[in-house]
């Protein structure tokens, strides 16, 4: 057995890297599979909040309001399916370190030889990939059991923007899962404040305009401002890729800037938790 | 070049008081490690006494980095642990007395995504897994049952599975026989006897376990209060103290008993 690892070549490092992120990915396959009925009982939870935000718009037709109830259901539906989705990518990136924090097995993970970054890439790539398709089986029942007419969406379009934006809220997550390292039993819950502010900022249910203009201010650098807005044209007016261009470009730029910052923050924590040895579960 | 070279290494933690200094709870900084100095030959079982809270859990955390030192150095076969923590963490794996799991999924894909962060992919594991548990003494036809399943024994095999499948050249054993029945002890000390016989590995053996330091060890170190007062062979330590057993050695170089930890537990550091 050799000691001393030698150079390994760029094709050995690389299928290295990928094992890594595969292995990230086939850990947070296993435990939904595990837990397959607790996820449909949050699935259950969700499918009745969106449903109480969106049958606000036949409420506001039933007192007398002259709006159009399609137009305002499907507004309201796509805020409350991005609510959701940004629910479980920053509770799944976040959730996955408390895990590991609470079985003993961070430890592990943090004495291996793997790069922080493919590793919390592989959970924010599968926390990606669970969140659209939980998002996407929420928006069919929803619009479904409404009746919405759909006709004109450009659904292409509004995957594209929110794949684009996906990046940026991976950053965001990334940062808001280092909180369960400094606070294993409170750190996990303040991603949920991560994601309120986000979305309070971004036009969740109302157009930004309404908004003092402090936080029209604010809502300029949320990535989930250009994400609802590129999403509802897409889907409400079928605006193709050259009309949600000036939605997207700035998600790139927010996207750039918030995964490498998100990264900074999380080695932070980490070298704060090594050095107040918060790994620890005991002994 | 040694195996490990470890010299004035140093670590604290700051503790919060009862009394309080205003709306702030008073916090002092309390030594864990107080430079400690030792080295390990290549293939050498080294084997660490001492009490609860005497700094043994830091030593091994240090080393396979996942504490940041506040003073000192440690160098694992050349590579600086603190500075180029890649390179140390190939070649570094680590038992302890909790063998820490998701509980959910079974000891296969435990050992799986374990094994990824190593570079080794599917194909590898399903070779290598039901091989590695075989040599531990895991039943194979059991590695599909979530490991809540399994008794602290067998919890515990599989956690000397997973350090082995990624082939350390130095293992780190944080009390790894702590809680077990007499009989899967022996399993484990038997299995720790074969690795280091047939896998050319260096091991630090931390322990409370008197007979095992020194039915496994090349050298018995005192780790006491954070310092390392002793280190040589059982047998000179017991000469060294004009004892009859490494207790009574270990009650000459302390100046107390093995067994009386309420002075150690009030230091409130790491076991």
């Amino acid at each position: 057995m050799s000691v001393m690892p030698g150079p390994a070549s760029l094709g050995a490092s690389l299928r290295s890297e990928v094992i890594t992120f595969g292995g990230v990915v086939e850990r947070n396959w296993y435990l939904i599979k595990r837990y397959f009925w607790w996820e449909l009982a949050f699935f259950v939870w969700s499918l009745a909040n969106t449903l109480t935000i969106v049958f606000i718009a036949k409420g506001i037709k039933a007192a007398g309001g002259q709006i159009d109830v399609n137009r305002a259901t499907t507004t309201l539906l796509i805020g409350a399916v991005i609510w959701s989705y940004l629910g479980i990518v920053f509770e799944f990136m976040t959730e996955t370190v408390a895990w590991e924090r609470w079985e003993g097995t961070i430890e592990y993970t943090f004495m291996a030889p793997l790069r922080r970054s493919v590793h919390l890439f592989g959970v924010g790539v599968f926390a990606v990939l669970y969140g659209v398709l939980r998002s996407a089986v929420l928006f069919l029942v929803v619009a479904f059991f409404f009746g919405l007419h759909l006709h004109d969406a450009n659904f292409f379009a509004a995957v594209l923007v929110l794949a684009v934006a996906s990046f940026s809220f991976m950053g965001v997550g990334t940062m808001t899962s280092v909180l369960p390292l400094i606070s294993p039993e409170k750190g996990a819950q303040l991603g949920f404040v991560a994601q309120g502010m986000l979305l309070v900022i971004s036009g969740v249910y109302y157009p930004v305009s309404v908004l003092p203009e402090w936080m029209q201010w604010l809502s300029t650098i949320s990535p989930a401002t250009y994400a609802l807005r590129g999403i509802r044209a897409a889907l409400l007016d079928g605006a193709g890729l050259s009309e949600v261009w000036g939605d997207i470009w700035p998600l790139m730029i927010i996207g750039a800037v918030a995964m490498p910052l998100g990264l900074w923050v999380f080695r932070r924590g980490e070298i704060y938790a090594k050095k107040h040895g918060k790994l620890k579960r005991s002994g | 070049m040694f195996a490990v070279e470890v010299h004035n290494l140093r670590k604290e933690f700051l503790r919060k008081d009862a009394a309080r200094s205003g709306l702030r709870k008073k916090r002092r900084r309390v030594p864990a490690l107080d430079g400690v100095s030792f080295t390990m030959e290549r293939g050498e079982c080294l084997a660490i006494l001492g009490q609860n809270g005497s700094g043994k859990s830091t030593l091994v955390r240090l080393l396979s980095t996942l504490l940041l030192n506040d003073g000192g150095t440690a160098f694992v076969f050349g590579h600086d642990v603190f500075k180029e923590q890649r390179a140390v963490q190939r070649l570094v794996n680590r038992v302890s007395v909790e063998a820490s799991f998701f509980k959910k999924m079974s000891s296969e894909e435990n050992l799986a995504y374990a094994a990824r962060f190593y570079g080794l992919g599917p194909k590898e594991t399903k070779v290598e897994i039901p091989r590695i548990l075989g040599r531990v003494g895991f039943p194979t036809d059991r590695k599909h049952e979530g490991m809540e399943h399994l008794s602290r024994g067998m919890q515990q095999k599989v956690a000397l599975a997973r350090a082995l499948l990624t082939s350390p050249v130095l293992l780190l054993l944080d009390e790894p026989t702590t809680g077990l029945d007499p009989r899967s002890k022996l399993e484990v000390q038997d299995f720790i006897r074969e690795v280091r016989a047939s896998h050319d590995a260096t091991i630090l053996l931390c322990t409370h376990d008197l007979n095992e330091a020194e039915l496994l060890s090349d050298r018995v170190g005192i780790l006491d209060r954070g310092k390392l007062i002793a280190l040589a062979p059982a047998e000179e330590l017991k000469e060294r103290y004009g004892a009859e057993t490494l207790e009574e050695a270990f009650f000459a170089a302390t100046g107390r008993s093995f067994e009386a930890e309420d002075e150690d537990a009030e230091r409130g550091v790491f076991a």
